[in-house]
């Protein structure tokens, strides 16, 4: 019996504690729901303005893409304006004037660019095959360590020569000599 | 006095391809060319005889241009043997020599022929060729190498071949390049190799049964070597630059070739049984076209180290380059005769470039043609004559020259352009 009866006034005990602390609960929950409405105002405006940052950036970034683009445009159009073929004098692997300038229109692209180019030697038909295979590969050398000088990295660009081989001209002359007398740019 | 001449080629494996076959023609003989009759050969076996081996004799004397042989029309008797000679026959239409000659045929063909002076009424000499039926126009063209060696004192070059790349344009206007052997006498043509890509400097192993050659099939040069019997082949470089100018040396064992890989073109040696690679010249200026002297010690190349292409010479033991031509602005792409001494090069002359051939001994420089755009000479093992790649309108042609500037004629395609011929060596075994 005496344990029952025990055990009958703990339960009263935590009874009343429950209630005394349902009433304290009560004022914490309107406490706490009138915070959070406030920090969630705030966290609104917050967002807001982020939103608001963030389309900034987003219009500023496209607006900076779409000056990329218009530059990368303007320098491929500049490349191809320049044209992809630089003509020497015969026996010949200086760079002209006019070569250098076609050439600084590749290279502000290729600045511009991740892309590798490949450079094509040629001669004319004039000497031997094989000296002309040098003289090609001279050529194109003479382009790349231009390229090299106004900053491109040498790994992106390939070198090769084809000599006399495959001419844009067929036949003699200096009217078809001075057309195969050339680098490309590939 | 008995020859025997023993054919050493193996037999080629033929393509199906139909290629287009030079021809040749002679531009400029002798003043006085020597009278030869070549009666008909008999033929010692079943059905009949797989070529007209005195026609073809006739035809290489003729090209020579040193002969100018009878027609058969002309001929007053047929004789196949030394008792049905009659010289007065042959005295009638003015006739210095006459060949005859009889084919048998066992395992091989064995042709026995007899040379006669008409004018002496004596047998000069008589000789036996043997080799395989499938090469029976080379056997004849042995015969003609021992009748030509006996008149003029020089070993004939009859049967030999040629190797040449033919370029040909396709309807799309790109190149399409084939690399082509073929008999000496433009006969028998087989590509080795084809495609649009580039195949550039090609030339003979010294047993004759390999060439060596560039290709781009790669998109880059590479050189590669390639049994001609089988067609089996091997890259042998790919470097990057310039991979040119392969030719092997005289025992063989390795080869001369230019590589860029280490800056400028120079010259390096590539042992063909370990691949060890060894450079030989050392320079920023272009060092190329090397070619080997006949005993093998030094080499001569291309360099513009004095500030134009010029002949240098390297000699192999010490290291040492001295300078060989000096006589005008331009001389390249030089090949030496088997005597070591003359020296066949491209050489400019008031802006036009042209054959000659360099003196080693006298160290004096002949033009050997009046073309403008010459190239890739290379000499027949004889020494005889110089074959060259000239232009002729917009193609490429070959043409010959004698050594002594005697003798011309061009060996022109039916289409497209054929260029870098390359002489093979002797084939055949005295």
């Amino acid at each position: 019996m005496t344990t029952k009866n025990t055990l009958g006034k703990a339960a009263a005990v935590v009874l009343m504690a429950a209630l005394v602390s349902a009433c304290s609960s009560n004022a914490a929950k309107e406490e706490a729901a009138a915070q959070a409405a406030a920090e969630q105002a705030a966290a609104e405006q917050a967002a807001a303005a982020e939103a608001a940052e963030q389309r900034a950036k987003e219009k500023e970034k496209a607006m900076q893409m779409a000056e990329k683009r218009e530059e990368k445009r303007r320098l491929m159009d500049a490349a191809s304006a320049a044209g992809s073929v630089f003509y020497f004098d015969y026996d010949s692997s200086s760079l002209s004037d006019d070569a250098r300038a076609a050439i600084d229109a590749h290279v502000a692209l290729m600045m511009a660019d991740s892309g590798n180019v490949r450079l094509e030697g040629h001669t004319d038909e004039r000497g031997t095959r094989e000296y002309n295979l040098a003289l090609g590969e001279r050529r194109a050398n003479a382009v790349r360590d231009y390229m090299v000088a106004s900053g491109v990295p040498a790994y992106r660009i390939e070198t090769i020569s084809y000599g006399e081989e495959n001419p844009v001209a067929y036949g003699s002359g200096e009217s078809n000599w001075m057309k195969n007398r050339r680098v490309e740019i590939k | 006095m008995a020859q025997r001449i023993t054919l050493l080629l193996l037999s080629l494996i033929y393509s199906s391809l139909a290629v287009a076959q030079l021809e040749i023609q002679v531009t400029r003989g002798i003043d006085n060319p020597t009278s030869i009759a070549i009666a008909p050969f008999a033929w010692d076996g079943l059905g009949t005889s797989p070529v007209d081996f005195a026609q073809i004799i006739d035809s290489d004397l003729a090209r020579s241009g040193q002969f100018s042989p009878v027609s058969r029309r002309d001929m007053l008797s047929l004789p196949t043997s030394k008792e049905d000679i009659f010289y007065r026959d042959w005295r009638a239409i003015a006739t210095r020599y006459l060949v005859i000659g009889r084919v048998s045929k066992g395992t091989q063909l064995r042709v026995d022929f007899a040379l006669h002076d008409v004018e002496r009424g004596i047998e000069l000499f008589s000789g036996q060729v043997v080799g395989s039926e499938s090469e029976a126009r080379m056997v004849a063209h042995g015969v003609a190498d021992a009748i030509y060696e006996k008149l003029t004192g020089i070993p004939g070059a009859f049967a030999t071949r040629l190797i040449y790349v033919s370029v040909t344009r396709n309807p799309d206007g790109k190149d399409f390049y084939r690399l082509t052997v073929a008999d000496a006498d433009g006969r028998r043509p087989i590509v080795l190799l084809e495609g649009r890509d580039p195949i550039l400097a090609p030339s003979w192993s010294p047993d004759g049964r390999e060439v060596a050659y560039v290709s781009f099939e790669s998109s880059r040069p590479a050189i590669y070597r390639q049994v001609l019997a089988t067609g089996e082949r091997e890259q042998l470089t790919n470097f990057q630059g310039l991979n040119n100018s392969p030719v092997w040396s005289p025992d063989g064992r390795s080869m001369a070739l230019v590589l860029s890989k280490d800056g400028s073109p120079d010259i390096y040696l590539l042992d063909l049984e370990t691949k060890a690679l060894t450079r030989l010249t050392r320079h920023y200026a272009i060092d190329t076209e090397p070619t080997w002297m006949p005993d093998g010690k030094s080499l001569l190349f291309t360099s513009d180290r004095g500030g134009r292409p010029q002949i240098y010479r390297y000699e192999l033991a010490t290291g040492k380059i001295e300078r060989v031509t000096f006589e005008g602005r331009y001389n390249a792409r030089a090949r030496v005769a088997e005597d070591g001494r003359n020296v066949a090069l491209v050489h400019q002359r008031d802006g036009r470039f042209h054959i000659a051939v360099f003196d080693l001994v006298t160290e004096r420089l002949t033009v050997l043609t009046e073309t403008s755009l010459d190239e890739s000479p290379s000499i027949a093992p004889n020494g005889s004559l110089v074959i060259y790649a000239t232009k002729r309108g917009e193609r490429s042609v070959l043409g010959a020259v004698a050594v002594d500037g005697g003798v011309k004629f061009s060996l022109p395609a039916r289409s497209g352009s054929v260029q870098e011929p390359a002489w093979s060596p002797m084939l055949t075994k005295q």
